[in-house]
């Protein structure tokens, strides 16, 4: 559905393609949504955090997205996905720590 | 570092397509306008983006295009324009 | 961390988003309660504070003067917390309609007005509002004079943007609680303008 952009172009840079009707849709946020929204400004240094990312390194993570996952993610799953990745790539967390961290909670069912 | 342009100066977006991260879009690029503000100087992004500091922070523009010069087909008010904040390093 | 709500098993970015905080938390980075407070402080930023920053810019004239010269400062004026916003504010007239819009993501001053809609944050609106803003706004159900010039502003680095918009005539004798109430979030975006409801006559 996406045409070929020309190399060179990212596929979030859209400002002047071709597109459809804007439709006014609202969106009820969920808790997880906001939190996600939290540890970004925290981890920004806002609100008391301390700084271990900038708000451009987010940036870069969502851009690096696949252009089919880009479109399929909603707004807070690629935010979640970019900062994960942000903090793995600063080395606060590991992979290794991720993925394990993932199946305990898996494991346990939610609280 | 010292900013090269004042309000009411003509300028051009440079009309590159590197990789990484880049806040000029790309429908900008090679248009002329003229820069309406100096917002201030800013870390640059393109290098905080690869975890660096991003400094010396650079000058920072509002430049104003017609949207008459950017899109062949604009239809509109032709006194109609286009803003867009564009870091010094990308106009000429 | 109380969840309340239906129990459902979590998506897979849902399961990301706990992993990553409680393996921050565990590794002291932060706590829950930074994290609790946080999120109440983003539940309460409603656009309600963009429209009392315009309510006041529309009755005192040298706070308009302020606001349009430094917009962080002036919010600041009004006791307004929001850090790490670079506010500018930019004034619609008679012949000059603003609408702002970011291309490249979604950027919006979140710390003043809250979280954008998900039409702004839409490949729609991110295409088209630079190249046919009149369409778009026709859209909205705004039709501008032909005469009106239309400046469309793309955020695309530091700085964030707040339109003001006119006040409607009608509003002359109102005060400013009530001038807020008119003023939406959509109208502070630039895709809407007040609308002053038709007085009421006392029978």
């Amino acid at each position: 559905m996406t045409s070929e952009l020309p190399p060179g172009r990212g596929h979030h840079d859209m400002g002047g393609l071709l597109a459809g009707r804007v439709e006014p849709v609202e969106h009820d946020y969920a808790e997880w949504e906001r939190r996600v929204d939290a540890l970004r400004l925290l981890l920004s240094g806002i609100k008391g955090g301390r700084t271990l990312m900038t708000v451009d390194e987010l940036r870069k993570n969502i851009e690096a997205l696949p252009p089919d996952a880009y479109e399929r993610m909603s707004y807070y799953e690629r935010w979640v996905t970019s900062i994960t990745q942000t903090m793995i790539q600063r080395g606060v967390i590991t992979t290794d720590e991720l993925g394990r961290k993932m199946e305990q909670i898996e494991k346990r069912g939610r609280r | 570092m010292s900013a090269r342009f004042k309000p009411g100066d003509r300028v051009r977006v440079r009309k590159a397509y590197p990789l990484g991260h880049i806040r000029t879009p790309f429908y900008i690029r090679g248009h002329g306008g003229v820069v309406e503000r100096l917002c201030g100087a800013f870390g640059n992004p393109e290098e905080l983006a690869q975890m660096r500091s991003g400094e010396p922070k650079q000058p920072l523009y509002r430049v104003r295009f017609l949207q008459t010069d950017v899109w062949p087909a604009y239809r509109g008010n032709p006194g109609d324009v286009l803003e867009i904040e564009i870091f010094q390093h990308w106009l000429e | 961390m109380k969840d309340s709500g239906d129990y459902q098993p979590y998506s897979y970015f849902q399961l990301m988003e706990v992993s990553l905080r409680e393996l921050l938390v565990e590794k002291g980075i932060v706590t829950e309660a930074q994290v609790a407070s946080a999120v109440e402080d983003i539940r309460n930023i409603t656009p309600e504070r963009g429209a009392r920053v315009v309510a006041k810019a529309w009755v005192d004239k040298d706070f308009r003067t302020r606001l349009l010269k430094d917009g962080t400062s002036a919010c600041e004026e009004l006791g307004l917390d929001i850090p790490a916003l670079k506010l500018v504010v930019v004034e619609n007239t008679a012949a000059v309609h603003n609408m702002i819009v970011c291309t490249l993501c979604s950027c919006y001053p979140r710390m003043l007005l809250g979280m954008p809609p998900e039409w702004y944050k839409s490949r729609n609106y991110r295409s088209r509002a630079v190249r046919e803003p009149r369409a778009v706004l026709s859209e909205f159900g705004l039709h501008l004079n032909e005469k009106t010039i239309i400046r469309v502003h793309d955020s695309t680095a530091d700085m964030r943007y707040l339109v003001l918009p006119m006040r409607p005539a009608s509003t002359a004798d109102w005060g400013e609680d009530q001038l807020a109430s008119i003023v939406t979030r959509d109208c502070m975006i630039g895709v809407a303008t007040p609308r002053a409801p038709r007085a009421v006559k006392p029978s």
